[in-house]
């Protein structure tokens, strides 16, 4: 059988490495999938722990944060559009007005 | 009247208050009217005050009022009584000579100085702080206890600063580089040291006694006063070091000299009549206390007796005709210092008393001159001025024949009587130090008339031709004074000369005064046990040493020409010596003023630098801090999620391990 | 069979993970985005929860993935630069936190969680259950949730409009 551990060890990796791509991608778009990377990661977390209690609460939790996911990803591109027509790029090194 | 005894010192404080207020919108003749006018009117009161005391019996003369209870206090120290400490004011007959002097010499010395002041700026300043130099030092000698007293003390010393430095725009001395408000800072913070011995005396007596009272301090002294001897005699010493300030004595001489930037009257009034005479009145106040210290009175006689015979010799080489006379107060202050350090207190306040008389008229007369020669005081640029200054000429030599010590001025009698104190009471080489200085005083006095009046002229030909007499208000007071030193005397005739010739013992000063100070040893009427043909021929020996003094004064200066000169010559080094003062001031400057400066410069120094230093230190790691957390803002949003990561794993990881 | 299976979407996940975050083209990283999600789904069905794993393909890899290519074909976007200068600070800083990150959540979760799974209870992960549970215990969270959604489908349109010039 599975070892929940295992599951558990493999969200956490997800997680870093979506972190790691945030950190590192310039592209808007690209770092708003890393986060859905990292929201994936913490669902899977939350199933695998559903399945150790057995309630269906994680799942609905779950439920929620997949919808939330989409919202977010709905509204964070439209302000990805709003930035692409204000600065012509989508490159986050560019925007930079808050520097001293 | 006596009742009104706190008025005194109140009147002239009116003339300053409307002087002050008001005086640059007033008429001269107006401001000069209040500021004389409010002296007579102290003056009156102190004599009608002065007339009912002496109606009082001869033991019971002593009135005291208060204006209020001033410090009130718990019990001090050993004392365990409550003391309160009153503004009180206090008529005896030592209060009351000084009173009459006081106010009579100065009331003559303001009506002076309306004329003397006529052509100078801030006349209505100068009244004002003339008027508060009378309400502090009345409020000195009218004092019921020391507190009060110290109150004039440092009056006094504030108000001769500011009249000392009166023309503070003017330079003062070419040598030494002063200007005169130079002179008016070295006076006060000379008398400070002075004041500074005051106080801690002031503190050891209320602490042992309880009380500052001068009756009440008396009483304990006389109660129980022998367990305190080490006591007494430190309290002793240290209020004599404040009376040394006061009243320039070795060592804390050096701002009279200076003192003479001030306007002449000043140097009148304040430095020859009544300031520097506090010290005297102090002492002679505490008799009872010196009485039960004899260490303490002998360091006075000495420190009295080297004063009067070290100023007599600066006195002899000076040229500037102000400092003349200063070097003879210094001198004459030692005189009387001696006499209360021998035990002679009446002959001491005797001789404050003639002084006054004539040292002020020798200033005024020096200021009529000056006037007359349009403000040069040189006396080698002087000479032959008795034909110009008729009045000031003959008012002045009546007062340097009184301080010569000539019979039948004033200045003979109070000079004899302190002779004979020193020599009665065993003091035999105070007695020759002083018999001495007697000598150069006639000598130097007689230098300096001779060399104003006498002989050629020596300076700028129209000079000459421009002196004039002085007004009438500068020499009525000058003619005053000029009475007053020669009858000034004969109230003190010892009894030895009264009962010789006029059948009975007529020292009308000295019965007045003996009740009220301590008894002394070597006091006139001890003489009836010593003979008196011992008393005739030391007093006949005093007035030989002075007639020589005049003589050869007569010889160096009138005979022989370019005698002075060559005397000089001959005896170049001692004569430099006396020239520049003895380099005392320059000593003072080495030892004290310079590591003072240094220790100053380094101080400031220190807070500029380190302190300063610190605060804007302060400032500069904020904004060195500044500057570095500004590394932070790079504008990249990487950066800053990055660093929101490090926190959220620090976060993380310090909740594991916790 | 199962650990069979779990193994080989794990291995499926990483790589595809690691596509994503690497790759400088963005359509390629979509895709592996797109892979990845589907393994999670897949993961999630071994691991009993059907209802969420469909929900997870039909959402996930269906409409967000979509809805992220038809923006990049939108911008028609290129393929990404190298790392800024700045970057340098940041490209080595960054995985290095990470990994002390990874390690922390990882020792936590190694020890919180027990050795093996329990017996799977009845209904666990099917629709009827979790239907249930919406609409009577998370009755106001699902009513909220697609007011959310509402606000959010507003929002974007007027962030992405044109203005009218």
């Amino acid at each position: 059988m599975i070892d929940p551990r295992l599951v558990l060890v493999l969200s956490a990796v997800l997680l870093s490495l979506g972190v790691v791509g945030v950190l590192t991608r310039r592209g808007a778009i690209s770092i708003l999938m890393c986060v859905e990377l990292m929201l994936n990661a913490g669902n899977l977390a939350f199933i695998t722990f559903a399945r150790i209690n057995g309630g269906p609460e994680a799942q609905i939790f779950v439920f929620f944060v997949m919808t939330l996911a989409a919202a977010e990803a709905a509204a964070g591109l439209a302000i990805v559009i709003a930035l692409f027509r204000l600065r012509g790029t989508t490159d986050v090194d560019e925007i930079n007005l808050l520097k001293w | 009247m006596l009742k009104l005894i706190w008025l005194i010192p109140i009147l002239p404080l009116a003339g300053v208050a409307i002087n002050g207020l008001f005086g640059k919108r007033l008429s001269r003749r107006a401001v000069g009217l209040i500021g004389c006018g409010v002296v007579l009117a102290a003056l009156l009161v102190s004599a009608g005050a002065v007339l009912e005391l002496s109606r009082l019996p001869e033991d019971a003369r002593y009135f005291e009022t208060s204006l209020g209870t001033w410090i009130p206090m718990g019990p001090i120290g050993d004392s365990g009584t409550m003391t309160a400490i009153p503004w009180g004011f206090a008529l005896d007959p030592l209060s009351s000579i000084m009173i009459l002097v006081v106010t009579g010499v100065g009331f003559l010395i303001h009506v002076y100085s309306v004329g003397y002041m006529e052509h100078e700026d801030g006349f209505a300043r100068f009244f004002v702080y003339m008027n508060l130099f009378m309400a502090m030092m009345l409020t000195l000698v009218l004092g019921s206890n020391l507190l009060v007293t110290f109150v004039g003390w440092e009056g006094v010393g504030l108000c001769s600063y500011l009249l000392i430095g009166f023309f503070y725009d003017r330079p003062f001395d070419a040598r030494t580089g002063l200007s005169c408000a130079d002179a008016g800072r070295k006076a006060f913070l000379v008398n400070r040291i002075g004041d500074f011995a005051f106080v801690i005396g002031m503190l050891y007596l209320i602490t042992t006694f309880g009380t500052l009272d001068y009756r009440g301090v008396a009483a304990a002294i006389n109660g129980g006063g022998d367990g305190h001897h080490a006591l007494l005699v430190a309290v002793g010493i240290l209020l004599f070091i404040g009376a040394c300030g006061k009243s320039a004595q070795i060592p804390l001489y050096v701002w009279l000299p200076d003192a003479m930037a001030g306007p002449t009257p000043v140097s009148a009034l304040i430095h020859a009549a009544t300031m520097v005479t506090a010290g005297v009145y102090m002492v002679v106040r505490m008799s009872t206390l010196y009485a039960h210290a004899p260490e303490a009175m002998a360091v006075i006689a000495v420190v009295g007796a080297l004063t009067a015979i070290f100023a007599a010799t600066m006195g002899i080489t000076a040229t500037d005709i102000k400092k003349v006379l200063a070097y003879s107060t210094v001198s004459q202050l030692g005189y009387m210092f001696a006499a209360a350090g021998v035990g002679a207190w009446t002959a001491a306040i005797f001789h404050l008393m003639t002084h006054a008389f004539f040292k002020a008229l020798l200033f005024l007369g020096a200021g009529s001159v000056i006037h007359g020669q349009h403000g040069e005081q040189d006396i080698t640029k002087m000479g032959g001025l008795r034909s110009k200054l008729p009045v000031t000429f003959a008012t002045f030599i009546t007062a340097t024949l009184a301080i010569a010590g000539i019979f039948p001025l004033a200045g003979f009698f109070s000079k004899d009587e302190i002779l004979w104190g020193a020599w009665s009471s065993g003091n035999k080489i105070v007695w020759g130090v002083l018999a001495l200085s007697a000598g150069l005083t006639a000598f130097y006095m007689f230098r300096l008339t001779f060399l104003v009046f006498y002989g050629k002229y020596r300076g700028e030909h129209h000079t000459f031709d421009h002196a004039h007499e002085s007004p009438k208000a500068m020499t009525v007071p000058l003619m005053i004074l000029a009475a007053l030193s020669v009858v000034g005397g004969w109230i003190g005739i010892p009894a030895v000369l009264g009962k010789t010739f006029l059948g009975r013992d007529v020292n009308v000063f000295h019965h007045w005064l003996a009740p009220a100070v301590a008894s002394a040893h070597g006091a006139p009427g001890f003489g009836a046990e010593h003979g008196a043909s011992l008393e005739f021929a030391l007093m006949g020996l005093a007035l030989a040493i002075a007639l020589a003094g005049i003589g050869v004064a007569f010889v160096i200066y009138r005979k022989r020409e370019g005698m002075a000169a060559s005397i000089a010559q001959r005896f170049r080094p001692i004569y430099v010596m006396w020239r520049n003062l003895y380099w005392v001031d320059e000593f003072y400057e080495a030892t004290i003023l310079k590591p003072f400066y240094a220790t100053s410069r380094f101080f400031a120094g220190f807070d500029r630098f380190v302190i300063d230093g610190l605060v804007n230190a302060t400032g500069i790691v904020a904004d060195i801090t500044g500057q570095l957390l500004k590394l932070f803002q790079t504008g990249y949003v990487r950066n800053y999620a990055l660093v929101f990561l490090m926190g959220v794993v620090a976060i993380l990881v310090y909740l594991a391990t916790v | 069979m199962e650990l069979i299976a779990f193994f080989v979407l794990a291995l499926l996940l990483i790589a595809s993970a690691l596509v994503v975050i690497t790759n400088r083209n963005p359509v390629t990283s979509a895709v592996a985005l797109a892979f990845n999600l589907v393994a999670i789904a897949g993961l999630y069905m071994v691991l009993d929860a059907q209802f969420i794993g469909l929900l997870q393909v039909i959402v996930y890899a269906g409409a967000i993935m979509v809805l992220i290519l038809f923006v990049i074909m939108l911008l028609n976007l290129r393929e990404e630069a190298r790392a800024h200068p700045v970057g340098t600070f940041q490209r080595i800083l960054a995985p290095v936190t990470t990994l002390l990150f990874a390690i922390v959540i990882g020792r936590a979760v190694w020890l919180s969680a027990p050795s093996s799974f329990p017996e799977k209870t009845e209904g666990f992960g099917t629709a009827a259950s979790l239907g249930k549970e919406l609409f009577t215990r998370f009755y106001y969270p699902f009513e909220a949730i697609s007011l959310l959604l509402i606000v959010a489908m507003i929002g974007a349109v007027l962030l992405a409009k044109r203005k009218v010039s």
